[in-house]
């Protein structure tokens, strides 16, 4: 008699568990598409939640004015949510969505499975959208086979942002291209009980901690794989460098380095609490904004770099328009107001000259109400983005195009695991040597697919 | 005693059962069928449609390379290194955190239970951390309390001399209980302040007219006349840990020990876009689970269990 009670609940928790583990397993996506209601036509956006979207969808009332058939339904996500729910739609072809916001790394591993409409044409034939205009590296990273899959909404380079305060009372002057070695250094003699010599990012993830430790594997000459799709995460170059970046962060970096993504270096840095950051261009205009502690007093100069010239990365959101669409005529409508040189008068006169998706368009650049909102950092972003080569990044060529990412469906898979490893490596919890030679076998695995 | 007549009822139902008797019982489980149909549906079907993808080999990313592969999936679950380590993070910190949060809701309980003033602004205060949404504590704990730069206990350990700590990169485990016990003790103490309320005023006075000193009251009056209530609260608390995400997405991602197998599905089915492999994760998770559960709540559960009572 004494066990059935307990039995009884124990049979109950278990099917509880069972059928909250099941429930959370299925949890799918709904949602409807617009269809066509007398010539109307209603586009579903899905896009992710910064605030360039946001400044979008405030806009969009102008664009239905001057096109009455066309309604824009905004569907805005966090980062994770967008990729997972639009590569769902995507790829079992659900035609929700007319028009998804895609980034760099998706779109050639979506241009090559066939989802997305080419857009060379519809581009090129239209004169006053001018696409020689758009950023060159990025129009190389979103083109596969000659065809342009996709057109961007902003897009980013890297730099290193120094405090200029800090440097001037140490007496270092920073050099507009410096070496790893250098801001090494430099970042040694800065470091103080409180403040960090420099800040890099150290929170697992591909798109976090493997954004800036690619781009210094690839200076030191080492790379994820080789031209023929070796995997090449144990050379010597990958684990120097890597070797490398933890030295840097446990020596002269910022506390808990686990928990450091962009926004807690953002956070570090526009506190002064850090020397150096080396992070996203897109990070100068929160830096640079009235309400920021060390307004005015930031230098910005190239990423350091050892073994190649350019060491920046280049990232950027993109809108593209998906097979499955019906309504891909107006879906174009929309993609190019949205990335066309009018829109960013639009949103410069409209909500202000600073806010203007920056990296997309070279003309962004040569707006003088753009340059003198943006002059701390305006000059160099442009000339970063201008410079850096995404078909060859690193000493030796790769077979895909693209910094800072590998354009496999594997990689985010792989950068995160490795990148959770490197964690305990922070921590002292296990050898560098074997946690990338686990990420070799990893990524081998993944390399083989691709031959 | 009430078991006693219940069983005696139960006895008489069975021995005579009228017919009619029987047409109302026949009647009444009929009325049960639409209820039992739709849990089923919704349980079920999810379930085994789970079972058919956890056959297939099926990257979102490669569309062109889905196929059937029998167990292939399974395979990798067991033998991708992956599992084992993911299923003893999720006890200990399961296991840890229900054990901490009963002893600390126990605790929180005894201080509660008398009369003074502001009562019961106190247990609201309380009650307060359960209250928060998951991501919202788990936010808070990162930013204002354990952040190196602006956190609260750094600055407070700096006052008497302790060196700062950075928790989340030395100290992942330790952080992702401290959240969860924090966040569960509110639960258990409700639970168990609920017990001690419903506990006779009379046995206690009896007990100390007998000579018995406060520890001794508690021990062999309250903590027996608890037991029901403190295995409850344990067993809610670890149907609750055992899906626990926020803190370690938000703060942790898994590192150091602390990717639980609810993380770790996620991480198969949306970082790596395998669904096959994660729906043979999650079957896996669900016999596991079951298994697990019923051992060690067993085990907790005669730890408790007292002979001669109830």
């Amino acid at each position: 008699m004494r066990t059935s009670p307990t039995r009884r609940r124990v049979a109950l928790l278990g099917i509880a568990t069972a059928s909250v583990l099941v429930l959370s397993a299925c949890a799918g996506a709904g949602g409807s598409g617009g269809g066509d209601s007398g010539g109307k036509v209603t586009l579903t956006l899905a896009t992710v939640n910064n605030p360039q979207m946001k400044d979008m969808e405030s806009l969009k009332d102008s664009f239905e004015k001057d096109n009455p058939d066309i309604t824009i339904k905004f569907v805005q996500m966090e980062e994770n949510d967008l990729r997972d729910s639009v590569t769902k739609d995507v790829a079992t072809q659900g035609g929700q969505y007319d028009v998804v916001t895609v980034g760099s790394y998706e779109v050639p591993i979506w241009a090559g499975n066939d989802w997305l409409s080419d857009l060379t044409s519809l581009a090129g034939d239209d004169d006053d959208y001018d696409v020689d205009d758009l950023m060159p590296p990025i129009r190389e990273a979103l083109t596969v086979d000659d065809s342009l899959y996709a057109v961007p909404f902003y897009g980013e380079s890297s730099f290193l942002m120094y405090n200029k305060d800090m440097f001037a009372a140490a007496g270092i002057t920073m050099p507009d291209n410096p070496t790893w070695d250098e801001v090494a250094s430099y970042a040694k003699q800065l470091k103080t009980a409180d403040t960090a010599g420099i800040c890099l990012r150290g929170k697992p993830g591909w798109g976090e901690l493997f954004a800036p430790l690619t781009t210094v594997v690839q200076t030191f000459g080492g790379n994820w794989y080789n031209e023929d799709w070796e995997a090449e995460v144990d050379s010597p170059e990958f684990t120097e460098a890597t070797q490398f970046y933890i030295d840097l962060v446990k020596e002269a970096g910022q506390p808990d380095p686990v928990s450091s993504g962009f926004t807690e270096c953002l956070n570090l840095f526009s506190q002064g609490n850090a020397a150096m950051w080396y992070d996203a261009t897109s990070a100068a205009g929160s830096l640079e904004d009235a309400a920021s502690p060390v307004a005015g007093k930031v230098g910005y100069v190239h990423a350091p770099v050892k073994e190649t010239a350019e060491s920046g990365w280049l990232w950027s959101w993109n809108l593209a328009i998906p097979k499955t669409s019906k309504h891909q005529d107006a879906a174009w409508t929309f993609v190019s107001w949205a990335t066309s040189k009018e829109y960013q008068q639009l949103v410069g006169t409209e909500l202000g000259w600073s806010r203007v998706p920056p990296g997309a368009r070279q003309s962004t650049y040569e707006l003088p109400e753009y340059q003198e909102a943006a002059s701390a950092f305006a000059g160099i972003t442009n000339d970063v983005m201008n410079s850096v080569n995404p078909e060859q990044p690193g000493v030796d060529p790769q077979p895909w195009v693209g910094i800072q990412y590998v354009t496999i469906p594997e990689f985010q898979d792989i950068g995160n695991q490795v990148s959770q490893d490197l964690a305990d490596v922070f921590a002292g919890r296990s050898e560098l040597a074997g946690v990338l030679k686990s990420g070799q076998e990893l990524a081998q695995k993944a390399g083989d697919k691709q031959k | 005693m009430t078991t006693l007549e219940a069983a005696e009822r139960r006895a008489k139902r069975t021995v005579k059962e009228t017919p009619a008797e029987k047409r109302d019982l026949r009647l009444s489980r009929a009325l049960l069928w639409p209820a039992l149909v739709v849990s089923l549906v919704l349980t079920q079907i999810p379930f085994l449609v789970t079972i058919y993808y956890s056959l297939q080999s099926w990257n979102l990313l490669r569309p062109a390379d889905q196929e059937f592969v029998w167990f292939a999936n399974y395979v990798t679950v067991f033998t991708g290194g992956d599992f084992i380590p993911s299923l003893i993070s999720t006890v200990v910190i399961t296991g840890t955190s229900v054990v901490l949060s009963v002893l600390f809701g126990l605790g929180i309980a005894l201080l509660l239970d008398r009369k003074f003033h502001g009562q019961a602004l106190a247990r609201t205060l309380l009650i307060t951390p359960f209250l928060v949404m998951p991501a919202a504590a788990a936010l808070i704990w990162k930013w204002s309390i354990l952040d190196a730069n602006v956190g609260v206990l750094n600055w407070a350990l700096g006052l008497v001399g302790i060196p700062e700590i950075s928790w989340n990169t030395d100290l992942p485990l330790v952080t992702i209980i401290m959240v969860l016990t924090w966040q569960y003790t509110p639960f258990m103490m409700l639970i168990i302040l609920a017990g001690l309320q419903s506990q006779s005023g009379e046995v206690l006075e009896a007990a100390s007219v007998d000579g018995a000193g406060p520890i001794r009251t508690f021990v062999s009056m309250t903590l027996p006349h608890l037991r029901q209530y403190i295995e409850i609260a344990a067993l809610l608390g670890s149907i609750m840990l055992l899906q626990v995400f926020d803190p370690i997405a938000i703060m942790t991602r898994g590192t150091g020990g602390t990717k639980t197998l609810s993380y770790l599905l996620y991480e198969r089915a949306f970082v790596g876009l395998e669904v096959g492999e994660a729906a043979a994760y999650g079957v896996v998770t669900v016999i596991v689970t079951i298994i697990v559960a019923s051992v060690a709540l067993r085990t907790l559960f005669q730890i408790f269990a007292t002979d001669g009572d109830k």
